[in-house]
């Protein structure tokens, strides 16, 4: 999906905020929030990686960047455990208020219901595991579209120009795993981009692992 | 900071309370995440991978095609880890990793991610202009060095084998270990010489 936390190559993000040197977690509900995230999987409310992810994506934008990595996390794992029943908003906000809370803070987490009906790419676009199998050193097209749901392809690398530079197995398929479709594992590669072909002046290297839904091969194109 | 707790921190608290009514959470599991990535788990994993791996051709090797299998050997855990892959630097080729969709990062070989990967500035960054963006943190590269950007996209891990600074031949491993940063094992700074 379109959102926020695609970051790679935006403007407008300039502080580093770079230190050498801090502790592991700042305050001790960071690592309060780790904890609940592992309860959350404890408890049956994410089975995978890929919904935990969606979940932080679909975090109140602003709380994603204004609430830092646990902050994150904390929208995500309410929104889950009230997604799937276990805790709900109400109940949340009602003790947190009664901690000394403000009632008009902004809350990270956006539960929704109909959200797991959406699917990354469409089904369609799966080939059988292999069917089209890249090779090392073909030239490869990124998917030029976003799809409503759970996607591994950065913006900055969608309609793009790169080459195969390893080839890594099947791997369980975010775009679907994300929305409980189960695995559906698809051939992975490592695509290589030339900095320039992805429009940028700097002249380096970039290396993304790419799942075969998002890739053509670029005479398909044409 | 202010005397105010964060909203996040009251929020927290009210979820935990809930979670430890429910019996889903109890206070020893977040004394165990504090344990767990305080002590068990750091950079100090991938700089025992790097120090031998200065020290010990072979071991390179296998590092290089193999990283996977070694991990395991040596029982670093700490999720995050399928695969492991690790990009040596050279003269002429410098490495260097981010995850521009969330954070992801080799827990396994270097704990926790700090901040800064976290954040928006180094994710958008670094995939636009890392040359400018490696200096901004003190990494100033030879022209003539090439840049390699892995952005961890799946579930592959990235770790960087630092170049071995010249003069070191007098350290044995341990000693080597400790002048191996985290950050130069995310390959934004160089290995410094202490005295």
């Amino acid at each position: 999906m379109d959102g926020i936390h695609d970051l790679g190559g935006q403007s407008g993000h300039n502080a580093l905020g770079y230190s050498r040197d801090e502790p592991v977690f700042k305050a001790r509900w960071e690592a309060t929030v780790f904890a609940m995230v592992q309860a959350c999987a404890r408890a049956g409310a994410y089975q995978n990686i890929d919904q935990f992810r969606h979940a932080v994506e679909r975090i109140d934008p602003q709380a994603y960047l204004e609430h830092g990595y646990y902050g994150r996390w904390l929208g995500a794992v309410e929104t889950l455990f009230v997604e799937a029943g276990i805790l709900t908003t109400l109940e949340i906000t009602e003790r947190a208020c009664a901690l000394g809370a403000g009632g008009d803070d902004l809350i990270a987490a956006r539960p929704g219901h109909d959200v797991n009906q959406v699917a990354g790419y469409p089904a369609m676009r799966i080939s059988a595991a292999g069917a089209r199998s890249f090779k090392i050193g073909d030239p490869v097209q990124t998917a030029q579209d976003a799809p409503l749901g759970h996607t591994r392809l950065p913006g900055y690398a969608r309609g793009k120009l790169g080459s195969i530079t390893a080839c890594q197995g099947l791997w369980p398929y975010p775009d679907l795993r994300a929305h409980g479709h189960g695995e559906q594992s698809q051939p992975l590669y490592t695509v290589t981009f030339n900095s320039l072909d992805l429009g940028f002046t700097e002249v380096f290297e970039l290396n993304l692992d790419l799942f075969e839904p998002y890739l053509t091969r670029p005479e398909d194109q044409k | 900071m202010s005397d105010q707790p964060a909203p996040q921190s009251l929020r927290t608290e009210a979820i935990e309370a809930l979670l430890v009514e429910r019996k889903l959470l109890t206070p020893e599991d977040i004394d165990t995440v504090l344990t767990t990535f305080s002590e068990q788990v750091g950079p100090m994993n991938g700089a025992t991978l790097v120090a031998r791996a200065w020290t010990d051709e072979a071991f390179k090797t296998r590092l290089l095609e193999d990283a996977t299998t070694i991990i395991q050997e040596y029982g670093f855990e700490g999720g995050q880890v399928d695969k492991l892959v690790v990009k040596a630097c050279t003269e002429s080729v410098h490495h260097v990793v981010v995850c521009t969709l969330c954070s992801c990062y080799p827990w396994a070989v270097l704990g926790l991610p700090p901040r800064w990967y976290k954040d928006p500035g180094y994710r958008s960054r670094i995939v636009r202009e890392p040359r400018a963006v490696l200096q901004e943190m003190g990494l100033t590269l030879p022209e003539t060095t090439a840049i390699k950007v892995w952005d961890s996209s799946a579930e592959i891990r990235y770790m960087v084998l630092p170049l071995r600074p010249p003069g070191l031949e007098a350290l044995d491993e341990t000693a080597l270990t400790a002048l191996i940063t985290r950050d130069a094992m995310i390959g934004v700074a160089a290995i410094e010489q202490r005295a």
